[in-house]
């Protein structure tokens, strides 16, 4: 996704070390039909960009660049819409400098 | 698991959870820490500065072997608009002393250094396992943990909770709530590479002489927030947090927010050329004195940013958390000296001693000013920053206009933008705050 002054974030995480639990998101969105205020500002708030909207409106999240800063569980755990767990002991980002 | 039982379990590797174990290995109990990180460090980012005195009473002679960067010699503090930045910058050569009191450091390396004097004390730090929930026993006193490993319950007197700002542990446990997002920041933070000479040319440095910049202004586009600029050996940290509840009223993105800050004319000569290795994301607590959660209970004590322990008026945290650890794990080091057992009623021993030191003191100095920061955040981000620059371009811009005349369009558009009922209310409500 390009943002309004042309950053990728995309381009940032590519400088950054993962090592991704295929099949074991950490993360979940809740299945919904339309998305809440809630769900919705995850969209621009997280720092990694994990959250998008499918075709058919919903949200959804692909957390491989996840810099696990907690920032959507603040928002959306409280009110059940996502669930938040840390990856797998030794998986997920792993931070070079810090 | 591992089948014998721990005298203390510390859950997680940072500056608290490292204070802690230390603390305690030292004195001799037997310590198990776990850090769901590969190495200690690989989770944790911070800015980030050191505090010499809280490292000292933990590693006295650190300053031989641990990984230092920087040590500061300045400090500066800007207030920024759209074009120019008002700096009150503070230097002195007293700080090229034989032991420097602040550093800057680079966390992923300090933290694993920092880990090695916990193995050296003797304490057992396992690696890559990530604690899922607290063990508690029927009276619902806290007497293990359960791990991803296979098997991985692991039991002890007491746990000490240093598992950072975003902590599920005690939160799943209902030991204390969930942060909201009006007591975190979100920060994004990047390594920027240069030559060595490059930096110190560009930020006026002599050899391992260190600056920090601190910025705030209209980079946080009338959000709660602050930019920082910190320099490195071989690298600049440079990094831009504002309050989550802003980040949502707003519908700011915090990539935008850095990018932009990176490209303010005062801030762009400084990375020219650099070569960014990383971009890193991180949740800050900023509910100061209000928002610190119960702190002890039957077998557990909570320390760190997991605790909200942060000054934000003076940018602290890592001290913070370093004190709280060494105290949780001098408490209980006392409190097993005394075969008592790890109940409430005498871990509250931990909480008397941190109500006594500085970490609280200073926190309940400043326990009004998150709420009138978060409160008025365009008034003292936006506003405020946009009116000083104007004033001083009026000040120092030579055209002709006689200096009284100047003086009174200052004067009015302050007037203009805040009344004067704004800017008495203003005054007042932030001396109180500070006092």
């Amino acid at each position: 996704m390009t943002t309004e002054p042309g950053v990728r974030v995309e381009d940032k995480l590519f400088q950054n070390r993962y090592l991704v639990d295929a099949g074991q998101a950490h993360i979940k969105v809740k299945p919904h039909t339309k998305p809440s205020a809630a769900l919705l500002t995850l969209l621009k708030v997280c720092p990694a960009h994990c959250y998008d909207l499918n075709s058919n409106g919903q949200v959804e999240i692909a957390p491989d660049g996840c810099v696990e800063c907690g920032t959507c569980r603040v928002i959306a755990e409280g009110s059940g819409e996502i669930e938040w767990s840390y990856p797998r002991g030794g998986y997920g980002v792993l931070f070079k400098f810090g | 698991m591992i089948e014998e039982r721990f005298d203390a379990i510390v859950v997680g590797a940072g500056m608290a959870g490292n204070a802690a174990a230390l603390t305690m290995a030292k004195r001799g109990l037997k310590v198990l820490q776990i850090e769901r990180g590969e190495y200690p460090g690989s989770k944790n980012v911070q800015g980030a500065i050191l505090y010499a005195d809280m490292l000292e009473k933990l590693v006295p002679n650190f300053r031989e072997d641990a990984p230092l960067e920087r040590h500061l010699v300045e400090q500066r503090f800007w207030i920024m608009d759209e074009r120019a930045h008002t700096g009150l910058h503070y230097r002195s050569d007293d700080f090229n002393e034989e032991k420097p009191n602040r550093y800057t450091i680079i966390r992923a390396q300090f933290d694993r250094w920092f880990s090695s004097k916990v193995r050296e004390a003797g304490a057992i730090v396992l690696c890559e396992t990530t604690v899922k929930e607290l063990v508690k026993d029927a009276y619902g006193k806290v007497i293990g943990v359960l791990t991803d490993r296979e098997g991985g319950q692991v039991h002890a007197d007491v746990v000490v909770l240093a598992e950072g700002v975003n902590g599920l542990l005690g939160t799943r446990a209902e030991l204390r709530d969930r942060p909201t997002p009006d007591n975190v920041a979100l920060a994004v933070k990047e390594m920027h590479f240069l030559p060595r000479e490059t930096i110190e040319a560009r930020f006026n440095l002599k050899g391992d002489e260190g600056v920090v910049i601190e910025a705030a202004g209209t980079i946080s586009r009338g959000m709660t927030g602050m930019g920082f600029i910190y320099a490195n050996k071989e690298s600049v940290s440079l990094g831009i947090g504002c309050l989550v509840a802003d980040f949502q009223k707003t519908g700011e993105t915090p990539y935008d927010l850095l990018e932009r800050f990176k490209k303010h004319p005062s801030v762009a000569p400084l990375i020219e050329g650099s070569e960014v290795k990383e971009y890193a994301g991180h949740l800050i607590p900023e509910g100061g004195y209000n928002a610190i959660p119960k702190l002890f209970g039957d077998g557990w004590v909570v320390v760190g940013d997991a605790a909200q322990l942060n000054n934000a008026m003076h940018r602290e945290g890592s001290n913070l958390a370093m004190t709280s650890g060494r105290l949780a794990g001098e408490a209980i080091f006392q409190i097993k000296s005394r075969k008592d057992p790890m109940t409430a009623a005498n871990l509250a021993l931990y909480k008397k001693m941190i109500d006594d030191s500085f970490v609280i003191k200073d926190l309940k100095k400043y326990k009004d000013m998150p709420g009138l920061l978060h409160i008025q955040s365009q008034n003292f981000f936006l506003t405020y920053p946009q009116l000083v620059s104007k004033a001083l371009q009026n000040f120092v811009r030579v055209d002709g206009t006689p200096k009284a005349e100047k003086e009174k369009l200052t004067l009015k558009s302050f007037v203009a933008a805040r009344s004067w009922t704004g800017l008495f209310g203003d005054a007042i409500r932030f001396a109180r705050a500070w006092r």
